[in-house]
């Protein structure tokens, strides 16, 4: 084995020493017309409404099929590639997560945000290329596989209470979908760097340089991502390319010191910022293996409207300065829905190097106020009740500004619908009653089946599985509010069953709420580039738009934590008091009784026992002499 | 004069049934039933009517009533009552179908008691009267213990608030009464239906075969065999006629029979409404199997909740079965000891059952409670009722107010609510010994009237 491996090591030793003649070399392959592994670094920033600033890291490998490496990669990871063809993973997805991301300032409808909105904690969905009863034990080697990868408690994923199976209401619906969160679980930097283990450059080198943990991890929403994807006829296993993305979203709060020297005395304008101000570090050149390594400056359509940006006067603006001139700018290819188009800036960081590093800041100069795309319902989820024995959780839907428009745009046709699927988790101790389920549109109680077009529930078992239910609502497009409620009753557990710290509560995973027939996608000019950033292609892929709903803590009743032997000795007392007392009375005779049955016996005795009691007489009658 | 009186007795028990059947009426008007559906004193996993619906529901949409943990009921109960769940009239309470059925089977199950009660009061003084007692005991101050019974049961809060609480237990207690006014009564069909019914409900009134055995094999309660024997030797002339029947086997032989028609019937009806969904076995495993494995640990008035809440993991199976074991450890000192009481050994083994179940309810006791009624001159000279009254009135003000306080308040802990639970539990003990011993020195002192010894009485 040792020696098996000793050419592989070596090849290691030669690539990092001389990467320059490798990558030449695989260039070389690549015109040859086979597909070479290939590496992408971009980063794409986004200044968001409310004074903060949103930046989104987008690592992809990808490993091309091919037989020539065998099981050997120059730069795709070796630990992702063994895990794929082990487990035949067709597609799956891993976000670890802090913090919840603002959909009302946010946004909800770009790709973006509906891709990289996860819900708090971690979030593991897999689809498997194996028969159907294999995909449990498949999934739970996953999750150990993956929590040891990524040293976080997946593994608490593999108990089948944890995960559930959607029939069609998550996204990636297809029949071999697991799905499972674990709302709770801290995220922190020691997840971050098994992931940055899997870039070529780990974080010494490129955009990844950036990742300056402190910075990082003083955001308000912090999401790191790792989905892969599965590509080509994977029947036979190893043949199977795949491609992996890393994504690391984060808002942060720029210093707005600059913003305050400039205009102090106006506090709507919005803070300036440069990459050396947010994250303290400057890109000094790009990775070397990385073969697109860009930065990018998105302005949504809002902003853009806002700014008075067209088509003509996006390079003169003068409302923002950018510190640095763009290498391109892209706009995006007009929709009937807005006349606004968003505007892309551009930099591509191989033109920089250590002694000329990269550093792009932006200088507002008048205050702006625009508002994100929003979803067409914005989603919020509470519970209802007090005390500990029984509540209801609400899902309540309210239409937001696109809600309006889009009704504008189809209100010629009169019986115009919002389609809404909800997809809802809930674990086994929340004893969900699904009769109890309620629908309110408008604030008016509404007839279930009128409203609700499917249904599928798959109730909770005590301890083996957790309820889940996929609803599809049909609302009326001028719905201004409706709202989901359904009751639940709660679990008391066993003492051994309660988390450390069980006075905390314990957490309902988020509902996912999906609008299907909206997809979220941003179409760039100029393709013949685009097709080279990853990126951007993925921004053009249709996907559909997705909102996660609030982590609800849900406070559970506890029993006394100190008291096991006391119940435990207490009620055996009472039991013993039952047995012994009735039996006591059903055995007890009264002297009548017994003088009759002493006359009886003294009838029968034969003479060993009258010898035995004479014997026993005489034994007492000498002890008490003797005292 | 005596003609008199129970004329005034009946009229006045008509009235006090028809105000328990208003006052049912006027709680069940109450917006939301008081809440009392979900009180865990009335609902336990077993008999709570929104898992009803919610299995009722389970059953509309196509899926298995068991799929989950929610309804643990019977599938006929489901087919039955499950319609009512969901029926509305407009302008009247929710469920006022379902509340109307409570409560007509309560009143059903209070006539049953009334004419068992009559039934045994005949009996017994059928038996004083061959005993040459009648001079000696004052039967004119005998009271009418049916009128008793079926007054106790209708009137006990403990019933009105199982019964408004749209609990399944008036169901269950019915049919355990079905089954005993069968036994007592003779008519065997019935009380195999009633018996088999209530073990297909609730599993626990399996037990109440040897009551029936005993009431079906020699009659209903009277004074020991010994007794009657003793007087015929006293008097030397053994009048055949004036003996108790001794053991007769036919009744048993056609009550097995009828039992297992009816048992087979019961399976097929579940085994056909389950067809598609795992049949029998599931069902057999989600309720006689969470009945035996106390898989819901939510409060009720029992002690078995908090126990294997609180016992270590590797000790649960070992206490599942030391607990069960209690209750049929029981069964044959108490019927040896109690054969010449058939009625009072059933009695005997529904409080025990209702005290060790696994999910106890009010309705649980309040069937015991009734039942007691029944023995009221027997029980004449028992020891401690005012303390047990006392008991049950406080444990049941209090244990509402410590749930209060731990779940709704946060303030109290669990430990509070189950002082009560056992403080019940302890009352429920006190009650079943005193009662026995009661009826036992019942015995003893007609034995004593018909040997004549009265230095012994005290004794």
């Amino acid at each position: 084995m040792v020696l098996l491996q000793r050419p592989h090591i070596l090849l290691l030793l030669i690539g990092t020493h001389q990467f320059l003649q490798c990558w030449i070399a695989f260039g070389s392959v690549n015109e040859e017309g086979q597909k070479q592994e290939e590496f992408s670094e971009e980063l794409l920033l986004k200044p968001l409404p409310d004074h903060k600033l949103l930046a989104h890291f987008h690592f992809q490998s990808s490993g091309p099929p091919s037989t020539s490496n065998g099981c050997h990669h120059h730069l795709f990871p070796k630990a992702i590639s063994q895990l794929v063809q082990k487990f035949r993973i067709k597609e799956m997805e891993l976000s670890f997560t802090k913090g919840r991301w603002n959909y009302e300032s946010w946004g909800g409808f770009d790709p973006l945000s509906s891709s990289n909105a996860k819900p708090p904690g971690v979030e593991l969905w897999a689809v498997f290329d194996v028969p159907q009863h294999h995909i449990d034990a498949s999934w739970k080697n996953l999750t150990h596989t993956l929590s040891g990868l990524f040293c976080a408690s997946i593994n608490f994923l593999e108990s089948t209470a944890t995960y559930s199976t959607p029939e069609w209401s998550f996204p990636p619906a297809s029949g071999n979908v697991r799905y499972g969160t674990l709302p709770c679980e801290a995220v922190c930097t020691e997840n971050l760097t098994p992931w940055l283990k899997l870039l070529p450059c780990r974080d010494k080198a490129g955009i990844a340089l950036l990742l300056d943990r402190p910075s990082l991890y003083r955001g308000f929403y912090h999401s790191q991502q790792l989905h892969l994807t599965s590509t080509g006829s994977s029947s036979e296993g190893i043949d199977s390319g795949i491609i992996l993305e890393q994504t690391l979203t984060v808002v942060l709060q720029p210093n707005s010191e600059m913003a305050i020297e400039v205009h102090a005395s106006e506090k709507h304008i919005q803070p300036s910022w440069s990459l050396s101000s947010i994250f303290g570090k400057q890109v000094s050149g790009r990775c070397v293996l990385a073969k697109p390594s860009s930065v990018y400056l998105l302005l949504d359509r809002g902003l853009s409207a806002a700014n008075g940006l067209t088509s003509e006067n996006f390079w003169s603006n003068p409302s923002f300065e950018l510190s640095a001139n763009p290498d391109r700018i892209f706009l995006e290819e007009s929709s009937s829905h807005s006349k606004s188009l968003s505007i892309l800036y551009m930099f591509q960081v191989e033109k920089y190097c250590e002694s000329e590093p990269f550093d792009i800041g932006l200088m507002w100069k008048v205050p702006v106020a625009w508002l994100c795309q929003q979803t067409p319902l914005h989603a919020s989820r509470f519970l209802m009740g007090s005390g500990n024995e029984r509540a209801a959780i609400a899902i309540s839907l309210k239409s937001t500004q696109f809600t309006e428009g889009f009704m504008s745009a189809n209100s010629k046709d009169g019986s115009c619908e919002l389609r809404v699927d909800v997809f809802q988790v809930v674990p086994w101790y929340v004893k969900v009653y699904f009769h109890s389920l309620r629908v309110f549109v408008d604030q008016q109680p509404r007839a279930v089946s009128d409203i609700i077009e499917k249904i599928h529930v798959s109730p909770s078992k005590d301890k083996m599985s957790p309820g889940v239910m996929e609803v599809v609502l049909k609302l009326p497009c001028r719905v201004n509010t409706a709202a989901l409620t359904i009751e639940f009753d709660k679990g008391f557990l066993r003492i051994d069953e309660y988390l450390p710290d069980a006075n905390q509560g314990f957490d309902i995973p988020s509902a996912i709420i999906s609008f299907p027939n909206f997809h979220a996608s941003m179409v760039f000019l100029e393709d013949d580039s685009l097709n080279k950033s990853p990126l951007l292609s993925k921004f053009q892929e249709k996907c559909p738009v997705m909102s996660y709903t609030e982590v609800l803590l849900v406070p559970l009743t506890t029993p006394d934590f100190s008291m096991p032997y006391n119940v435990i000795t207490i009620t055996c007392t009472v039991f013993a008091l039952y047995f012994g007392s009735l039996l006591n009375v059903l055995q007890r005779r009264v002297a009548e009784e017994e003088r009759f049955l002493k006359a009886k016996a003294a009838k029968k005795t034969g003479r060993l026992p009258l010898l035995l009691s004479k014997l026993s007489a005489k034994l007492r009658g000498s002890g008490i002499n003797q005292n | 004069m005596e003609k008199l009186k129970k004329k005034i007795g009946s009229f006045s028990f008509w009235n006090w049934v028809i105000a328990s059947i208003i006052f049912r009426l006027i709680l069940i008007y109450f917006p939301k039933n008081l809440n009392l559906s979900s009180r865990p004193e009335v609902s336990t996993p077993l008999t709570s009517f929104r898992r009803l619906a919610e299995g009722y529901w389970l059953k509309q949409s196509s899926m298995s009533s068991y799929a989950g943990s929610m309804y643990h009921g019977s599938p006929l109960l489901l087919s039955l009552l499950g319609p009512l769940t969901v029926k509305r009239i407009e302008g009247q309470p929710n469920h006022l179908l379902y509340s109307l059925v409570s409560v007509i089977a309560d009143v059903v199950s209070a006539m049953l008691i009334r004419a068992t009660g009559q039934n045994l009061r005949l009996a017994y003084l059928r038996s004083l009267e061959s005993l040459d007692l009648v001079k000696q005991i004052d039967v004119s101050e005998f009271l009418f213990s049916g009128d008793i019974a079926a007054l106790i049961y209708l009137c006990n809060p403990f019933t009105i608030v199982a019964c408004v609480g749209l609990s399944t237990s008036p169901i269950e207690n019915m049919a355990v009464i079905l089954c005993l006014y069968g036994a007592c009564s003779r008519l065997i069909p019935l009380a195999a239906f009633g018996w088999v019914i209530a073990t297909h409900l609730s599993l626990y009134p399996a037990i109440l075969i040897i009551p029936v055995i005993f009431l079906l094999g020699c009659g209903p309660d009277s004074p020991p065999r010994k007794l009657f024997l003793q007087r015929h030797q006293q008097k030397e002339v053994l009048n055949q006629s004036k003996l108790p029947p001794g053991f007769s086997w036919g009744p048993i032989i056609h009550f097995a029979f009828w039992a297992f028609l009816w048992s087979v019937y019961v399976l097929v009806l579940c085994g056909i409404s389950l067809k598609q969904f795992g049949g029998l076995w599931e069902m057999f495993k989600s309720t006689y199997g969470f009945i035996l494995t106390v898989e819901d640990l939510s409060p009720n008035i029992g002690v078995l909740w908090y126990f294997f809440a609180e016992v270590f993991e590797f000790f649960r199976n070992f206490f599942l079965i030391v607990f069960h074991v209690n209750i049929l450890f029981m069964i044959l000192p108490l019927a040896i000891r109690l054969r010449h009481r058939p009625c009072y050994l059933a009695f005997v083994y529904v409080a025990i059952c209702s005290m060790l179940k696994s999910y106890p309810s009010v309705g649980d006791s309040a069937l015991y409670l009734g039942l007691l009624g029944w023995f009221v001159n027997e029980l004449a000279d028992m020891q401690f009722s005012l303390f047990l009254f006392c008991g049950y009135v406080g444990v049941s003000l209090l244990s509402p107010v410590m749930h209060n306080l731990w779940i709704w308040r946060g303030t109290g802990n669990a430990n509070f609510y189950f002082t009560t639970a056992m403080v019940y539990a302890c009352l429920q003990i006190v009650l079943v010994v005193e009662g026995i011993s009661a009826v036992l020195n019942h015995d003893r002192k007609l034995r004593i009237l018909i040997t004549g010894k009265p230095q012994d009485a005290k004794s």
